[in-house]
């Protein structure tokens, strides 16, 4: 029993990762209905910027005290920054234009995005994984033989901080509820007085950000990454935002912790474990698909943004 | 010089002439009418004035400034409010939702406080709902808060499509009735109507559009007694 609550903690940490980028692909969908195939790539990019702030900044190991708060900080933040400008620059150059052309455009164009980021981070950080440094020190307590690292609650701390304030800022401010709008109704939006582009390029600002957001955590979680890391996790991710009902915010949360648990629970239980457990989360995608093709929240609460 | 001038306006959807030289005008103060079939151009030339669709040529100038080049919600800005066609309400957002989405060119809270009174008083009915998603409000009610919800903008033209559409009898003679308040308080008029009789009725002048041209124009009393346009859209010799 101890071995599922263990993997139940493991799947935690790892569905807070996938979430924060679900939360990218599910928004941007919800407002253009545009899956973006580069967000996946945009989260690489996190983990690198955070890296390269590290670097500049002279951190390669464990940082301790009051310390370790400043520099988390200003990593997590700057990586959501530069991923933030950087998908409001791929929406910009790349999408907008095709904005109104046949949906297939904007796909073939976000697949073709996304192969440019990959070869630009592999120019710029060579083919080979890269070690991130182990800023945090990772204490770990035991609870009943169940160990939890610092890690870990950073990662789920992180994550939740995240999607609370995302649901704060959605449902409670004046932006967010102009891209609930936006997402219900393009042209009524306009007819409010809602400047589209400027809701859409936020819409992708924050997705981006989230995804940085992710891209420093993973890092640290792992400690190493590389320039192909997105594709998978992003997949990931992607499917867990179909999970939970493409276009709900709720729903990108729900599924990407869902994803991140059956994953570990079964690489424990599955015969051959990790080989087998991208096949399990996907057969389960499919499953849902079938039983709930609007996935699991997609109408009881058909909230899109 | 008249509050909205639209002057020889053009707009094709791809290859399909939808209005061609569509010129109308609306005075400070008026309830202006556009009727005419199905396909005509109405809500065609009101997308055109609210910078929903871009002419292919023509003028649109509203208190003297060109809107031609603005976007929808610069437009906004500028002081129309456009209830569109279909009514368009957000529906997964609550009634206050919607109204105070009105009012999100303003900044000033208390004015919109007053002026969201202001649409419960003209619409009860809303302020019963305020709290319920306006996709389950009812066809009726969801109009009102279209036209609420337009008025939120404290518009200086209100702009109407087909208002009384798909409305019960009584409920379109209430909605008539408030078009008839709002104009009384100050606000200019631009209403769209395929109701020609009810909207001749309370408007000082008409254009009737046929296929994309304007055929005729003048006050709304001439327009009721004229022929062509009783045999067309009043239902012959009523």
């Amino acid at each position: 029993m101890e071995i599922f609550f263990q993997q139940v903690v493991n799947g935690l940490s790892l569905g807070g990762i996938y979430a924060l980028i679900a939360l990218g692909y599910t928004m941007v969908y919800g407002i253009i209905e545009l899956i973006n195939f580069a967000h996946g790539d945009v989260y690489t990019l996190g983990t690198f910027f955070s890296l390269a702030i590290l670097s500049a900044i002279g951190v390669s190991g464990e940082v301790h005290g009051p310390a370790l708060i400043g520099i988390v900080a200003l990593a997590v933040l700057s990586a959501m920054l530069l991923c933030g400008v950087t998908g409001v620059l791929i929406e910009r150059l790349a999408y907008r234009r095709l904005r109104n052309a046949p949906r297939l455009a904007p796909l073939i164009t976000a697949i073709g995005m996304s192969f440019i980021l990959e070869n630009v981070m592999q120019l710029w950080r060579g083919p080979s994984p890269v070690p991130f440094p182990q800023v945090i020190p990772n204490p770990s307590a035991s609870f009943g033989g169940v160990v939890v690292s610092a890690k870990q609650v950073l990662v789920v701390g992180l994550a939740v901080v995240m999607m609370a304030a995302l649901q704060v800022f959605i449902y409670n401010t004046k932006l967010g509820k102009a891209m609930r709008a936006t997402a219900q109704d393009r042209d009524a939006a306009q007819l409010m007085g809602i400047n589209i582009n400027t809701t859409i390029a936020l819409t992708f600002l924050i997705g981006s950000a989230l995804a940085g957001a992710a891209g420093f955590v993973s890092g640290v979680y792992y400690g190493t990454t590389w320039f192909f890391n997105g594709f998978e996790a992003g997949l990931k991710a992607f499917t867990a935002a179909v999970l939970g009902g493409i276009g709900n915010v709720a729903g990108a949360m729900l599924g990407g912790f869902l994803i991140g648990l059956v994953e570990a629970v079964a690489t424990q239980y599955i015969p051959g474990g990790a080989q087998w457990s991208n096949v399990v989360v996907f057969s389960v995608l499919v499953l849902v698909l079938i039983f709930r093709p609007s996935g699991l929240l997609g109408e009881s609460l058909p909230e899109k943004v | 010089m008249a509050l909205l001038e639209v002057e020889g306006v053009d707009v094709a959807y791809g290859r399909i002439r939808a209005l061609s030289r569509i010129s109308l005008r609306v005075e400070q103060g008026e309830i202006v009418t556009l009727i005419g079939a199905n396909g005509a151009g109405k809500t065609t030339t009101l997308r055109a004035i609210s910078g929903l669709i871009r002419p292919l040529r023509g003028a649109i100038r509203f208190d003297g400034s060109d809107l031609l080049r603005l976007t929808p919600d610069q437009v906004v800005r500028r002081g129309i409010g456009h209830s569109p066609e279909g009514r368009r309400v957000f529906a997964r957002m609550t009634v206050r939702e919607n109204l105070e989405l009105g009012a999100f060119t303003r900044d000033r809270a208390s004015e919109v406080a007053s002026d969201l009174k202001g649409v419960l008083t003209i619409f009860p009915r809303l302020g019963e709902r305020l709290v319920q998603k306006a996709g389950t409000l009812s066809g009726g009610e969801q109009q009102m808060l279209a036209i609420g919800r337009a008025l939120m903008s404290r518009p200086r033209l209100l702009m109407l499509d087909e208002p009384s559409l798909g409305l019960s009898p009584l409920l379109v003679q209430t909605i008539f009735e408030v078009i008839k308040r709002i104009s009384a308080s100050g606000t200019t008029v631009l209403l769209v109507e395929q109701n020609a009789h009810q909207a001749l009725a309370i408007a000082q002048r008409g254009y009737v559009l046929e296929v994309g041209k304007i055929v005729h124009e003048d006050s709304a009393a001439n327009l009721l007694a004229s022929d062509a346009v009783r045999a067309a859209y009043l239902g012959g010799a009523a």
